[in-house]
């Protein structure tokens, strides 16, 4: 019964620090935190986009140099961002730009291009080689066919690699907190410090909750993005795809 | 030997790899051990769930669903929110649990994908055969499955090898330990650049000693691909 008590106890005052008004107020409230999160990760993702989609765009369209490509970009995914975020954030000419945006940017933009470069190339290879040579043949230029043809087939891969590295750059971008970028992370690591269990949990949730709807979100987007013909039955598509055709390049 | 640098201290320094190694050994094994864990843990429950899942279609939906959600939830959250009932200090328990749930959804996903995979030829000659729907399953399906769930591990084994140094926020984290020091001591690059290259550098030995583990127990991938690239 002691330990019920003290677990009412506990949601009870979780719930008092989600609704003081003063945790929703000036520049470290809910509101102006979430604002911070969500300008660094969208500017994040925007980055990974033109960066690692345009590699796999090219490398795709043209089927070269792409095992490398996806060998290097699976091997960045054992980059523990935390190393990243703490370097970037004490090299003095990186971390003093706009209160550490630039620092955890660079860091995140690292983690971002992996899932989305891999998913843009595996997505062009996707591409059926018969429509790639009858687009030639109705004359279509390379550019055409890459814009008329490959993008759109390879649309759906490309959108699954932005979905799954949105969820890991909103999920990582907390730890951006520890480097003194303000954001939800910072009531999780402040609690984490201070062993105050209430505020680490109560921005737990919040950071749980922003991830799950940017999840959702994305599910939706991607699914209303999608040419019709090549969606799949079912609402909302798994979040992770590419690790299937991933697994066979082998070294 | 030491590349100079603007600041005052050096960039890299060999004194502190040779005067500390016994602590940064000592938080590579931790590192390690963390990892091996995790993985091991997660292969346990995701094979098992993922055939579970797919012989008995209806339980597809919640188990992705769970992993999913997992998945989703960013560790240091998870951390937070474990940390009332399993401990935040130096807690394996509350470090584990967010591992493990990290690797369900990659483990469970590709283990699924390559069950989808098996030819439907195999299958039905399979069951022309006399196999049961289970027999079939383990002694058919899942040995086809193999090469995906091996490229299941890797992949959850970089991710997990990368996340484990997030544990140094509970005061764990093997390697992310050198991380959290270079970080509380002004102008001290050394120790993040130990925690990186050496965190990279187990990730790359464990992908490569994961390929040939499948090349040992999984033989059939490479002439299956020989033959189809011919």
């Amino acid at each position: 019964m002691e330990i019920f008590d003290h677990f009412r106890h506990f949601v009870a005052a979780v719930a008092s620090w989600l609704t003081t008004a003063a945790n929703w107020k000036g520049s470290s409230g809910v509101p102006e935190l979430l604002w911070h999160q969500s300008e660094l990760s969208v500017a994040v993702v925007v980055g990974a986009v033109v960066v690692g989609g345009g590699i796999g765009l090219v490398l795709g369209h043209s089927g070269r140099g792409g095992l490398v490509a996806v060998n290097a970009a699976n091997a960045a995914r054992a980059v523990p961002t935390l190393a990243l975020l703490t370097l970037f954030a004490i090299i003095p000419s990186i971390s003093l730009r706009a209160g550490g945006f630039l620092a955890a940017f660079l860091a995140l933009v690292i983690l971002a291009i992996p899932p989305i470069l891999t998913n843009t190339y595996v997505g062009m290879r996707e591409v059926d080689a018969d429509v790639r040579e009858a687009a030639k043949a109705m004359g279509l230029t390379g550019g055409q066919v890459l814009g008329t043809v490959e993008l759109p087939l390879a649309l759906p891969f490309i959108l699954a690699g932005i979905r799954t590295a949105a969820v890991e750059v909103v999920a990582t971008s907390t730890l951006a907190a520890y480097v003194s970028f303000s954001d939800l992370g910072t009531p999780v690591i402040a609690g984490l410090n201070t062993n105050n269990t209430v505020e680490a949990f109560a921005g737990a949730l919040l950071v749980a909750l922003l991830a799950a709807v940017v999840a959702l979100g994305l599910g939706v987007l991607q699914r209303s993005l999608t040419p019709a013909p090549l969606r799949r039955p079912g609402r909302v598509g798994p979040l992770i795809t590419a690790t299937r055709t991933v697994s066979f390049q082998k070294t | 030997m030491v590349a100079p640098v603007a600041a005052a201290q050096p960039f890299f320094q060999w004194s502190y790899v040779s005067g500390q190694w016994g602590q940064i050994s000592s938080d590579l094994l931790q590192h390690i051990s963390l990892s091996l864990l995790a993985l091991g843990i997660g292969l346990a429950i995701s094979v098992p769930l993922a055939l579970l899942a797919w012989r008995f279609r209806l339980l597809r939906v919640p188990v992705v669903g769970v992993a999913s959600t997992l998945y989703i939830i960013p560790s240091l959250a998870l951390f937070a929110i474990l940390g009332p009932i399993t401990g935040y200090v130096a807690s394996y328990p509350t470090a584990e649990i967010a591992l493990v749930g990290y690797t369900l959804l990659i483990l469970i996903w590709n283990t699924l994908a390559g069950l989808d995979a098996v030819p439907s030829d195999t299958r039905e000659a399979a069951t022309a055969m006399g196999y049961s729907p289970t027999a079939r399953l383990l002694r058919v399906d899942l040995p086809l499955a193999l090469p995906f769930v091996f490229g299941g591990v890797r992949i959850a084994a970089a991710t997990v090898i990368g996340l484990v140094t997030v544990t140094a926020l509970i005061g764990l984290g093997g390697l992310g330990q050198q991380i959290t020091y270079g970080f509380s001591i002004v102008d001290f690059y050394t120790p993040i650049i130990v925690g990186l290259v050496l965190s990279v550098a187990l990730a790359a030995v464990c992908d490569l000693l994961l390929v040939g583990l499948q090349r040992l127990l999984v033989p059939w991938t490479r002439s299956a691909r020989r033959t189809r690239v011919a």
